[in-house]
């Protein structure tokens, strides 16, 4: 447990010094900042005003922004620590590959999901300073959905990384994995079966399958509870899970997907030459 | 105590290894040599639990690879190129000495010894020091706790004299409950550190000798020059042998640690004609270079 917490340490520490980190944490605390600073706080769209307002753009907008950058950071972690031949020092000590690996997958963790998240609570703070209502319930739900889409692509980053030999072809084919999940967004599947003439239960199940959808749709439905904006492909939804089950779906199925690439990698990690 | 039972290992259906096997006992001390592709990297990683391979490897019965932690505890590792590790000093010496369950004073001591002073780069990124700081580091880190077995790769190459000869030193100090295996490209560079030599080829062992031990490791030898004319360049190498000018570049004085006897011969060997005498004797092992 020791030594799992000490990677977990290290991998911490070597990220906050990475330019990578910076670039990312600008990214998040500016596009908050950005927001107050053009007033969306006062502007109303679909009834919603002040901080939800807020967090339903930033939320919008880090779902656009937070898969590619773990998923392009997160490859350079076990291929790039290979590649350079850190590994063969670094693993040459009595550390088990195990704590090795989940300890990096940990700090990688804190690392990615703190600035988007305290972006967010910095948000919170500013109303409350302000006297802004907040609202909570939205807070926290968005807070999980960040907590379950960082888990979700830090475990696909992790096994991408594990099963590439180089950091080009990880940077590569982590940026299909998440080009393939923007093409099978809601928009493109719904010109897919008109062209194609595809059954909508299809549609409809590749669009639950896929995370990035699965987050979008579970943002829209804190503001549009009816999920309007989706048209047909709303009833399938809501009539399968319930507006309540399917908030809880968005939560659960991507840290499943994460933790089952993330096991996935571990065993590759582990089963594969190390430097 | 470390034993490889036909090791064999594919790069892409290429033999590296190739039915190796070999037994070495506790305080041997190996050179492994060969040219590069020989396989040396290669069978040092599956040492380290780094590869998997055919055959067996253990060391005490253990296998490096499914008993990683109690294996590895027991072996010191210097790499012959540096990682390139952004952590601080400080956290690397830490992260080391925890995990190793040593205290990182005992690796301040060692790298104090080698003439590194680890309080003052704690926070300089290991990337930034130079190549010998990061070889005195290294090895400070692998002789800083309690080990079985030491393996090297090229470990004094980056080293001055006076480090070098510390070094041999610390070696001597562990000759008694250390194995040593000490991989190197030429047999001069270690052919005095160790007492057996294993040659590798194309993933084989082709040579397997033991070498006579005529010099102690903390041996130091006081060394004469007389060279037939001044000349720039021998000066300029034997200044980094910390050698002193004793009269306008004719007469040269210094020591040389015993293990670096072929050494020191090989590099004077290419001023060979500007040599018109050269004296080497053994002086009291316990004087220290100053």
């Amino acid at each position: 447990m020791n030594t799992l917490f000490l990677t977990a340490k290290l991998d911490i520490v070597e990220s906050l010094r990475a330019r990578w980190f910076l670039i990312y944490s600008l990214v998040f605390g500016g596009i908050v900042a950005l927001l107050f600073a053009f007033g969306l706080t006062e502007s109303r769209v679909l009834g919603f005003i002040g901080l939800s307002r807020l967090l339903v753009t930033y939320i919008q907008l880090t779902m656009a922004i937070l898969p590619v950058f773990v998923l392009i950071t997160t490859v350079r972690s076990v291929a790039g620590d290979r590649e350079a031949g850190v590994f063969e020092y670094l693993l040459s000590l009595p550390v088990s590959l195990s704590a090795w690996f989940w300890g990096k997958i940990i700090g990688r963790y804190v690392t990615i999901f703190m600035p988007v998240f305290v972006a967010m609570l910095g948000s919170v703070i500013w109303s409350l300073i302000q006297g802004v209502e907040v609202p909570w319930g939205m807070f926290f739900y968005y807070t999980a959905l960040l907590a379950a889409m960082a888990w979700c692509f830090l475990g696909i980053g992790m096994l991408i990384s594990t099963l590439a030999r180089s950091t080009d072809v990880a940077q590569g084919a982590a940026f299909m994995v998440w080009l393939t999940m923007l093409l099978f967004l809601d928009l493109i599947l719904l010109g897919i079966m008109i062209q194609g003439h595809v059954a909508p239960e299809v549609a409809v199940g590749i669009a639950l399958a896929n995370p990035l959808q699965v987050f979008r749709t579970a943002a829209l439905a804190m503001f549009d509870p009816q999920l309007i904006v989706l048209g047909p492909s709303a009833y399938v939804i809501l009539d399968l899970f319930g507006a309540a089950g399917y908030q809880i779906y968005a939560l659960i199925y991507p840290v499943l997907i994460g933790s089952l690439c993330a096991v996935a990698g571990y065993l590759t990690f582990r089963r594969s030459d190390l430097p | 105590m470390i034993r490889f039972e036909n090791v064999s290992k594919l790069f892409k259906r290429n033999p590296v290894l190739d039915s190796v096997s070999l037994d070495i006992e506790l305080g041997e001390r190996i050179a492994l040599i060969g040219s590069n592709g020989a396989g040396k990297t290669t069978l040092i990683r599956c040492l380290l639990g780094e590869y998997t391979h055919d055959g067996k490897v253990t060391i005490d019965g253990q296998s490096p690879r499914s008993e990683r932690t109690s294996v590895l505890g027991k072996v010191g590792f210097v790499p012959q190129l540096p990682p390139p590790l952004k952590m601080p000093v400080g956290q690397l010496v830490n992260f080391a000495a925890a995990v190793c369950h040593s205290d990182p004073l005992r690796i301040h001591d060692i790298a104090t010894r080698l003439g590194l002073n680890v309080s003052d780069i704690l926070a300089r990124p290991f990337n930034r020091l130079s190549g010998g700081m990061k070889q005195k580091l290294l090895i400070a880190i692998a002789l800083g706790r309690d080990t079985q077995v030491l393996v090297m790769d090229e470990p004094a190459a980056n080293l001055d004299p006076e480090a070098r000869h510390i070094f041999f030193n610390l070696l001597a100090e562990r000759l008694e409950n250390t194995t040593m295996i000490i991989s190197s490209h030429r047999l001069d560079e270690v052919a005095s550190l160790v007492n057996r030599v294993v040659e590798m080829d194309m993933g084989k062992v082709v040579l397997d000798d033991r070498v006579a031990e005529e010099s102690k490791l903390a041996t130091l030898f006081n060394c004469h020059l007389t060279l037939a004319r001044a000349d720039a360049a021998i000066a300029k190498t034997l200044i980094t042998w910390q050698f002193a000018d004793r009269r306008d570049g004719i007469e040269w004085h210094g020591l040389v640690s015993g293990p670096d006897r072929l050494r020191f011969l090989g590099m004077v060997s290419r001023y060979v004609g500007l040599l018109s005498r050269i004296e080497m004797a053994e002086i009291d092992p316990s004087i220290t270079l100053q």
